[in-house]
C-alpha cells in the first residue's frame, strides 16, 4: 500500500521536476527575450550616434591650400586711384588663377588650366577682395595665403576618395591627384577648423555652405513659438485645472486637447498653408508663420504637462490660501503657480525641443526654399535646422553628406542642451509632498 | 512709426496708468492710513487702469494692422491705369506682387517698370500715412482708456473683482484656442478637399487604383487629366506601417516587460532614459539614416541573398520607423504594466507560477486593453510620420505588397504635391488636402478609440 503511494509520489515528483526544468528554461528564455529587446534598442542608439558622428565630425574641418598671391597693381587698380569702388569691382579671380599658374608653370593647355583653377573654391575671390578692401595698401605687394579648397579636393584630402579606383570612377582625376600630392609634399595643403560652417548661410557649393542661416531661422521660429505657446498653454492649463466647471464644454476641450496632441504634424502644416498663408496672406517661408504653426502643434503638449504640474500641487496649499481669505485668482497666482512653474517650464522646454526637431509642417509653408542669406527678422525668408538637414541630404554632391551629418550634430547638440536643462530643472526643483 | 515702437509706447503708458490709478485710489481715502476704506488693495485699482489703457489700444492696433494692407492695395489699384484694372485677377495679383517686392526692397527700384515704380511710391506713401494714423489712433485710445478708468476710481469700486473677471475671461479664451485649432484644421482641410471632390468624384479618389497627379498645363496635351486613385497610397502607407509595427511592438513590449518586471533599479534608471533618447531624435535624422545607412545595407544584403532590393524600399523606411516607435510603445506599455496591482502578481506566485508565467498569464492579460490602446496610438503615429518616408520610401505609386520595392505613402504625396509654388486651385494641389483629410480622419478615429481604451483601463485599477 505505502509502496504504491511512494511510487505515485515518485512519479509525480519526477513529473514536477521534469516540468520544473522545462518551466525554468522557459523562464530563462523569456527573460533573455526581454534583455535582447532592451539591448537592441540601446545598441541602436549607440549605432545611430556613432554613424552620425563618424560621418559628420569632418564637417567641422576644411581643407585649405597655400598660395602666394601677387596683388598686381595693373590687375587691381590700373588707373592707380585706389578708389574703393574700383577696388571692389576688380578682377580678383585673375589673381587666384595667376597664383595657381605660378605654382604649376607646366600647365598651359586650356582644359587643364580650367581643371587647375577648379581646385580652389570660388570663395577665394571674395577672400582676396575682403583683404584688399580692408587694407588697400596690399595692392602691389605679395602675400602667402591659405585659400579654401574646392569640395572635391576637400573630399580627397579627408580620405573620402578611393585612390585605387580607376580614374573615370573618381571625382578627382590623376592630374589633380598629382597636383595635390605635390602641394601637400611641400606643406601647401592643410586641414583646419571650419569657421565658415558656423558663420555663413547655405550655398550651392558644399565648401562654402554653413548652418548660420538655419540656426538663426530656428531661433527666430522658436522665439515666436515660445512667446506664444508658453503663456497661452499655461493660461489654458490653469483654467482647465483650477477654474473650469465640470460640464460638457470642459469635457469637449479636454478630449480635443488629447486628440490634437496625437494629430500628425503634417496636418498642422496643411492648416498653416490654408489658413495663415492663403487666407491671412502672411508671407511664405517666414519664421513668423513657422512659429505660429509650431505653436499650434506644441500647445497640447504644453497644456498637458502644465496641467500635470498643477495637479501635483497639493490641495492643502489652496485650502490654506482660501482660509486666509484669498480669492481664487489670488490663490492661483500667489500660491499655486509659483509651486507649479518648474514643472511647467520642464514641459515647455520639452515641447520646444520637439518643435526644434520638427520639419514636416514647415515644408508645407515653404521653409524649404534655397535661402543663402541669414534671416534678420521674423518675416525674412528662412529655413530651419532640420529642414536644412533635409535639403542637404537630398543634394547629390558627396561633400554634402558630411555637411548633413555636421548639421545633424549641431541640431542634436541643441536638443541635448535643451533636454539637459529640462532634466536639471526637474531634479533641482522637483518637490515631493 | 514702427509697430514695435507703438507697442512699447502703449506698454509704457500702461505702466504709467498703473501708478496713477494706484495713487488715486490711495489719495481718495487719504493715504495709507485710510486703506481699510478701499474695497480692494490699491494695486488692483492700478491694474484696472492699466488694463483699460493697454487692452483696447492693442486690439485697435491689431485690427488696424490686419485691415490696412487691404485698404492700401485697393487704393494702389484704383490709382493705376485703367488697363491694369481691367486685367484678370491672377495677372493683377502678379503685378501687385512686383509692386510689393519693390516696396519691401527685395527688388531694386531701378529694375522695375515705371508703372510699378509709381505704384510702389504710392504704396510707400499710403503705408507711411497708415502707420502714422494707426499709431496715433492706438495711442490716443490708450490715453482715453486710462483717463476714463482713472476717473471711475472710487473707494467703493470693486476693482479686484473686475480685474479677476478679466483674468478669467482671458483664461477661457486661451483654452478655447485648442478648439479653434481643431476647427481650423477641419474647416481649412475640409474646404479645400470639398473643392477637390467637385473636380474628382469621391469614389474615384477612394477606390481608384492609379495615382498620377501630374496635370498637363494645356488641355490638348497628352495625359491632360491626372489620375487621382489613392488606393496605391493607402496600400503603401499600410505596408510601411505594418513593417514598422512588426518591429516596434515586439521590441517595445519585451523592453517594457524586462524594464518593469526584471530589471533592477540601477539598470532601469540608466536604460529607460537612454531608450527614450530614440524618441527625442528628430525624424529627419532617422530619414537621413535610413537613406544613407539602412537602405544601402539592405541592398547589399539582398544582393548576397539573390534578392532585388530597390534602393528606396518600403522595408528600409519601415524598419527605421519601427525603431523610432520602440520607445513610444515601450513607455506606454511600461505604464500599463506597472499599473497592474501587485496583489495579482502575488496571487500568481502563491500558486507556484514562475515569473514569466505570471507575466504571460496574469499581468499581460490584465494590462492588455491598455497595451492595445498604446499600440493603436503608435499606429496612428506611423501613419502620420512624414520625414522618414519622404526621404526613404520613394515616389512611385505602385500597388504592391512586396516590401523590397519602393512604395509611396499619403504623407509623401502631400509633401511632394505642396512643396514649391503651386497654383492654389489646381486639382493637383487640392488633392493634397483631400489626402490630408483622409489622414486626419484616420488618425483621429484611431486616437479617439485608443484614448478611450486607455482611459477606461486606467480607471479600472485606480
Amino acid at each position: 500500500m505505502s509502496d504504491a503511494i511512494d511510487a505515485r509520489a515518485r512519479t509525480s515528483q519526477q513529473k514536477v521536476a521534469l516540468g520544473l526544468r522545462r518551466r525554468y528554461r522557459a523562464e530563462r528564455r523569456f527573460r533573455a527575450y526581454g534583455l535582447t529587446a532592451v539591448s537592441v534598442g540601446l545598441l541602436f542608439v549607440v549605432f545611430l550616434f556613432a554613424s552620425i558622428i563618424s560621418k559628420g565630425y569632418t564637417a567641422f574641418e576644411q581643407t585649405f591650400i597655400r598660395l602666394d598671391v601677387d596683388y598686381a597693381a595693373d590687375v587691381l587698380d590700373p588707373a592707380g586711384t585706389r578708389d574703393p569702388a574700383a577696388l571692389a569691382d576688380a578682377n580678383y579671380l585673375a589673381l587666384v588663377h595667376q597664383a595657381l599658374r605660378a605654382k604649376f608653370p607646366g600647365v598651359t593647355e586650356r582644359a587643364e588650366l580650367h581643371k587647375l583653377y577648379g581646385i580652389v573654391s570660388g570663395a577665394a575671390e571674395g577672400t582676396l577682395r575682403e583683404r584688399v578692401l580692408g587694407n588697400p595698401r596690399l595692392v602691389g605687394s605679395h602675400e602667402t595665403l591659405w585659400l579654401l579648397a574646392d569640395d572635391h579636393i576637400d573630399m580627397l584630402v579627408k580620405g573620402n576618395v578611393d585612390r585605387n579606383l580607376p580614374a573615370s570612377d573618381r571625382s578627382v582625376d590623376d592630374q589633380e591627384l598629382g597636383w595635390i600630392d605635390a602641394l601637400s609634399a611641400a606643406g601647401g595643403v592643410a586641414v583646419r577648423f571650419n569657421l565658415k560652417f558656423f558663420t555663413s548661410g547655405d550655398s550651392r557649393e558644399p565648401e562654402q555652405a554653413g548652418v548660420r542661416g538655419a540656426v538663426m531661422g530656428s531661433l527666430l521660429t522658436l522665439l515666436v513659438t515660445m512667446v506664444l505657446s508658453f503663456p497661452i498653454g499655461v493660461a489654458a492649463a490653469v483654467y482647465l485645472e483650477e477654474f473650469a466647471p465640470k460640464n460638457r464644454l470642459t469635457d469637449v476641450i479636454e478630449v480635443n486637447i488629447n486628440n490634437l496632441a496625437a494629430v500628425p504634424s503634417i496636418v498642422f502644416g496643411l492648416l498653416g498653408l490654408a489658413m495663415f498663408i492663403e487666407f491671412f496672406g502672411l508671407p511664405r517661408s517666414a519664421p513668423l508663420v513657422g512659429g505660429l504653426v509650431l505653436t499650434l502643434m506644441t500647445l497640447p503638449t504644453i497644456i498637458i504637462t502644465s496641467r500635470a504640474a498643477l495637479k501635483a500641487v497639493p490641495p492643502s496649499i489652496r485650502e490654506a490660501a482660501f482660509g486666509m481669505g484669498a480669492s481664487p485668482v489670488q490663490t492661483v497666482t500667489h500660491h499655486v503657480l509659483p509651486l507649479a512653474v518648474p514643472g511647467m517650464l520642464t514641459g515647455a522646454i520639452i515641447g520646444m525641443a520637439r518643435a526644434l526637431g520638427e520639419s514636416a509642417p514647415l515644408l508645407m509653408i515653404g521653409m524649404v526654399a534655397f535661402i543663402a542669406d541669414v534671416p534678420k527678422s521674423l518675416t525674412d525668408p528662412a529655413t530651419v535646422l532640420p529642414v536644412q538637414v533635409y535639403l542637404w541630404a537630398s543634394s547629390p554632391e558627396r561633400a554634402f553628406v558630411e555637411r548633413t551629418s555636421g548639421a545633424i550634430i549641431v541640431l542634436l547638440a541643441f536638443l541635448l542642451v535643451m533636454n539637459g536643462a529640462a532634466v536639471y530643472l526637474r531634479s533641482r526643483f522637483e518637490r515631493r509632498w | 512709426m514702427q509697430t514695435s515702437t507703438i507697442v512699447i509706447g502703449i506698454l509704457a503708458l500702461a505702466a504709467l496708468a498703473y501708478q496713477l490709478g494706484r495713487r488715486r485710489s490711495l489719495s481718495l481715502v487719504g493715504g495709507a492710513a485710510g486703506i481699510r476704506n478701499l474695497h480692494s488693495l490699491p494695486s488692483y485699482y492700478g491694474l484696472l487702469t492699466a488694463i483699460w489703457c493697454a487692452f483696447p489700444a492693442l486690439a485697435v492696433l491689431a485690427v488696424w494692422h490686419v485691415a490696412d494692407q487691404r485698404v492700401i492695395v485697393g487704393a494702389v489699384v484704383s490709382q493705376m491705369s485703367a488697363e491694369v484694372r481691367a486685367l484678370p485677377a491672377a495677372e493683377r495679383g502678379l503685378l501687385l506682387n512686383d509692386v510689393r517686392n519693390v516696396v519691401e526692397g527685395s527688388v531694386p527700384v531701378a529694375e522695375a517698370t515705371p508703372a510699378v515704380q509709381a505704384a510702389a511710391r504710392e504704396w510707400r506713401r499710403l503705408d507711411g500715412i497708415s502707420r502714422l494714423a494707426g499709431g496715433s489712433f492706438a495711442l490716443s485710445i490708450a490715453i482715453i482708456g486710462a483717463i476714463l478708468a482713472w476717473r471711475g476710481i472710487s473707494p467703493a469700486l470693486r476693482a479686484r473683482n473686475r480685474v479677476e473677471k478679466i483674468v478669467e475671461i482671458n483664461l477661457v479664451l486661451c483654452s478655447m484656442i485648442a478648439i479653434l485649432t481643431t476647427l481650423g484644421i477641419v474647416v481649412s482641410v475640409l474646404w479645400e478637399a470639398l473643392q477637390f471632390f467637385r473636380l474628382v468624384p469621391l469614389t474615384d479618389f477612394l477606390f481608384g487604383t492609379t495615382w498620377s497627379p501630374q496635370m498637363a498645363i494645356r488641355a490638348d496635351q497628352v495625359g491632360s487629366s491626372g489620375a487621382f486613385g489613392a488606393v496605391p497610397l493607402f496600400a503603401g502607407t499600410l505596408l510601411i506601417s505594418v513593417i514598422a509595427m512588426g518591429i516596434a511592438v515586439p521590441f517595445g513590449l519585451f523592453s517594457a516587460i524586462y524594464l518593469a518586471e526584471y530589471a533592477d533599479r540601477g539598470f532601469r534608471a540608466v536604460a529607460k532614459p537612454l531608450l527614450e533618447v530614440l524618441a527625442g531624435i528628430p525624424t529627419v535624422v532617422y530619414g537621413f539614416f535610413a537613406v544613407l545607412t539602412v537602405g544601402p545595407l539592405l541592398r547589399t544584403l539582398g544582393q548576397h541573398l539573390g534578392l532585388d532590393v530597390s534602393s528606396e524600399s518600403a522595408l528600409a523606411a519601415g524598419l527605421v520607423m519601427g525603431i523610432m516607435i520602440i520607445p513610444f510603445v515601450s513607455s506606454l506599455a511600461d505604464d500599463m504594466i506597472t499599473a497592474v496591482p501587485q496583489s495579482l502578481r502575488d496571487g500568481a506566485y502563491a500558486l507556484g507560477a514562475t515569473r514569466s508565467e505570471t507575466i504571460r498569464q496574469v499581468v499581460l492579460p490584465a494590462a492588455l486593453p491598455g497595451i492595445v490602446g498604446g499600440v493603436l496610438l503608435a499606429v496612428s503615429r506611423a501613419i502620420g510620420e512624414t520625414m522618414i518616408v519622404v526621404m526613404a520610401a520613394g515616389l512611385s505609386a505602385k500597388l504592391t505588397a512586396n516590401p523590397l520595392e519602393a512604395v509611396t505613402t499619403v504623407t509623401v504625396q502631400i509633401v511632394t504635391l505642396l512643396v514649391g509654388d503651386n497654383e492654389f486651385n489646381s486639382p493637383k494641389t487640392l488633392s493634397a488636402f483631400a489626402l490630408g483629410l483622409v489622414l486626419f480622419v484616420a488618425t483621429l478615429l484611431l486616437n479617439i478609440v485608443a484614448l478611450q481604451i486607455v482611459r477606461r483601463y486606467r480607471e479600472q485599477y485606480e
